[in-house]
């Protein structure tokens, strides 16, 4: 029976790494989308006043 | 709120499926390299990050001359996208590469031109990012990102090239391997599967998330445009 050398700790490691930093940056432009969709909301709103007032 | 467009979010469906069946065929379905065991596995990744994030660079520098002919601010968010997603990708090739260096080459990193040009390059763009933010006038800063990414591109072909080009032991995929390369290996049909679904996997989840990025970049330009009406 073939052997091979036992390197499976790295390759979880390798994928782990991977798809974590892809996760990771998924998740970071869905929370910078989510607080510029606030802004944008807070921005609108404050500029209706404005023209209200005027 | 934006409303997401129904083709984006078919392409996010696609690329959590195409992303499953590419770590399947790397994980289960590629045989085991006989000399480095299960870590050649990490090759596969590791080559298609490298694939969709050498392309971007190289197409922030397309859309840096885009936007220096054009003045039209929707390539500069283009290039901060392509930027910023392949960055993304090449932290992970360079990771990737260093895992399967510790037991392939008995080091977590040696200073081959390989290794040395791709951690330069990846410098290059995290600079990128940090000297854009210190740029207030939008105009002067998708000039000067403009301008840099188009420079910054001129890393992605050196980086590329040079395991062709100089002594290294960093194996060769396409074309032949320098005397030195250490760790290459003769890809099986198996293998070959797993590396193009790999390529294909990668290239679908870099255009998806390109669409994504750029979506939010045009959402950024409409809040700086609304705290500058607000402010006056």
């Amino acid at each position: 029976m073939e052997t091979f050398p036992d390197t499976s700790g790295y390759m979880i490691a390798g994928h782990v790494i991977a798809l974590i930093t892809m996760g990771l940056y998924v998740l970071s432009v869905y929370l910078r989308n989510k607080n510029l969709n606030q802004d944008l909301e807070t921005l609108q709103s404050l500029e209706a006043e404005q023209t209200k007032k005027k | 709120m934006q409303s997401k467009p129904i083709a984006l979010t078919i392409l996010d469906i696609v690329s959590i499926i195409v992303l499953g069946i590419a770590t399947y065929l790397a994980v289960v379905f590629a045989p085991t390299e006989a000399v480095m065991g299960d870590v050649q596995r990490v090759f596969y990744f590791h080559i298609g990050t490298a694939w969709v994030g050498l392309v971007g660079f190289v197409l922030s520098a397309a859309a840096g001359i885009a936007y220096l002919v054009t003045k039209d601010m929707k390539w500069d968010r283009f290039e901060v996208a392509a930027v910023e997603v392949s960055t993304m990708f090449f932290f992970i090739t360079i990771v990737l590469g260093s895992i399967w260096a510790r037991p392939a080459w008995n080091t977590w990193w040696t200073w081959d031109p390989r290794l040395t040009t791709a951690a330069v390059t990846e410098l290059i763009y995290i600079a990128y990012f940090m000297l854009r933010q210190g740029i207030e006038d939008p105009d002067k800063r998708a000039r000067f990102g403009a301008v840099y990414a188009l420079l910054g591109g001129l890393s992605a072909p050196i980086t590329f090239m040079v395991i062709r080009l100089f002594r290294t032991i960093h194996p060769v995929v396409i074309g032949n391997a320098s005397a030195e390369a250490q760790g290459g290996f003769d890809m099986t049909a198996d293998m070959r599967t797993a590396f193009f679904f790999a390529l294909f996997a990668f290239t679908v989840i870099f255009i998806d998330m390109m669409w994504h990025r750029i979506r939010l970049g045009g959402l950024q330009e409409k809040v700086e445009q609304l705290k500058l009406n607000v402010s006056m």
